[in-house]
């Protein structure tokens, strides 16, 4: 493997299999500590692109559950596997029971398997802002797959899109007849549809509804989302789903979609960091430019619009460039 | 081009809450995680019948600043002991570790001896119980 001589000790520590080096790093990036830049960035040229499964679903639909049967059929496979588990920060006091882990067997002395919990700390979307990043340092420090679990997800919770490379909504019997999957949302980002709780009647009628909606939006050549049904109370389906993630995966090898989509989400990640800290940097002088404050003024006391404002914001940044 | 990092601010504890050994009882630590969570921390929670081994090991990939133990079973003198054990085996022995539960007077104080750095009774007030956990994660960090 490439090992660049910039690599700092604590990178160095993460690809050499640290697993302690890992957990501070991973922490370091969900705090926006600086000590996480030169990790990320020195472990960037690192990465393989492994897969990174995103399980989403409204809460309690088994995504937990699931994702430990199958990390216990991966360890069989001899694969590696690293888990991320995000659940919902409170928007009122800002804490939150991580509780995902709770779901996961024993698994004492495997240093095959990592698994860490972490808060959404107020990202909409199902997932944390911090949640990218540190899938690509569990690329980095060496799993073969990562899994991704979102928060219970609503409708519109689809960020997990722009982290995994096939996306899994788990659903049950019984959430609704067949309009709830006309709608716009969760059910458009379905590489894979798995029902879950496939032991409870009703499945088959979920699957069914679910099977039209692949075939109404199916255009030849591209990928239609399988849908397979699972049951982690008695272990079925458990190797037709993951056939399934497989089938995924090298369906975006052979289309070339992994390349043209890895290019699209990368292009958005570097201009939201650009976006992120210039924001960063306006809001700053906003506050204490003393010709910026008068700008400001102005445009509290009405005499200058917030749009114009902006205009002059701008010009004045790319003077300052 | 500079560092893309955004500034460092003050994040929340980290604490993870767990049940080691056999006994069932976990209302008292369901009720701590919530309190610990209305004021602001991100809490871990393992939940029941816990191996020190398999505590140990959440603590260490959870990166927690803290961990509480629950326990009513009376193995308190075999199990804590282990945890700080494992927890100074690894390197991590700086991890703050409190405690609640059924506890003999007698016992608590060998225990905070031993490394146990709070340990609330019954009749503890859930406000005692906050305080002395932030104390203790930002003693620590």
């Amino acid at each position: 493997m490439k090992r660049p001589a910039r690599l700092g000790p604590l990178a160095r520590a993460i690809v050499d299999g640290d697993r302690r080096a890992l957990a501070r790093a991973i922490t370091a990036i969900e705090n926006g500590d600086p000590a996480a830049d030169p990790v990320l960035r020195g472990l960037y040229p690192q990465t393989r692109g492994v897969p990174v499964v995103g399980f989403t679903g409204p809460l309690g639909v088994g995504k937990s559950s699931l994702i430990n049967a199958l990390v216990n059929l991966l360890r069989e496979r001899g694969r590696t596997v690293a888990v991320v588990a995000v659940d919902p920060s409170s928007p009122f006091s800002g804490g939150s029971v991580l509780g995902d882990r709770i779901r996961f067997d024993r698994r004492a002395d495997d240093a095959g398997v990592y698994f860490r919990s972490m808060a959404s700390r107020g990202a909409a979307g199902g997932v944390a802002a911090a949640t990218l990043e540190v899938a690509r340092l569990l690329d980095a420090a060496g799993f073969d797959l990562v899994l991704v679990e979102t928060v219970g997800s609503g409708q519109v919770d689809v960020a997990i899109r722009e982290i995994a490379s096939t996306s899994i909504v788990v659903l049950v019997p019984h959430l609704g007849d067949e309009v709830q999957t006309l709608k716009a949302g969760l059910f458009e980002i379905a590489d894979v549809f798995c029902v879950n709780k496939s032991d409870l009647p009703g499945a088959d009628l979920a699957k069914r509804d679910l099977a039209e909606l692949v075939s109404l939006g199916n255009a030849s050549g591209r990928w239609a989302p399988a849908i397979v049904g699972t049951s982690t109370v008695d272990a079925k389906g458990l190797d037709e789903l993951w056939n399934a993630v497989e089938a995924h995966e090298r369906y975006l090898d052979d289309s070339g979609e992994r390349r043209a989509g890895d290019r699209r989400r990368l292009a958005k990640e570097i201009v939201g960091l650009v976006r992120d800290r210039v924001g960063r940097e306006l809001t700053d002088r906003l506050e204490h430019d003393e010709e910026l404050r008068r700008l400001l003024d102005r445009v509290v006391a009405r005499s200058l619009d917030p749009r114009a404002a902006a205009e002059k914001l701008m010009a004045e940044e790319r003077r300052a460039r | 081009m500079p560092s893309t990092a955004r500034p460092a601010r003050r994040h929340p504890i980290r604490v993870l809450i767990a049940k080691p050994g056999l006994d069932g009882h976990d209302r008292g630590a369901k009720v701590v995680a919530r309190a610990l969570r209305d004021a602001g921390m991100e809490v871990i929670y393992a939940g029941l019948r816990q191996t020190p081994e398999e505590i140990v090991r959440a603590a260490l990939e959870e990166d927690v600043d803290l961990i509480g133990l629950s326990i009513l079973s009376g193995a308190h003198m075999t199990l804590f002991p282990r945890v700080l054990a494992l927890l100074k085996q690894n390197k991590a022995g700086n991890i703050p570790v409190f405690a609640g539960g059924i506890i003999p007077d007698e016992d608590a104080k060998r225990l905070r001896k031993a490394g146990i750095q709070a340990i609330f009774g019954p009749g503890s007030t859930l406000e005692e119980i906050v305080t002395t956990a932030q104390k203790l994660a930002r003693a620590q960090s």
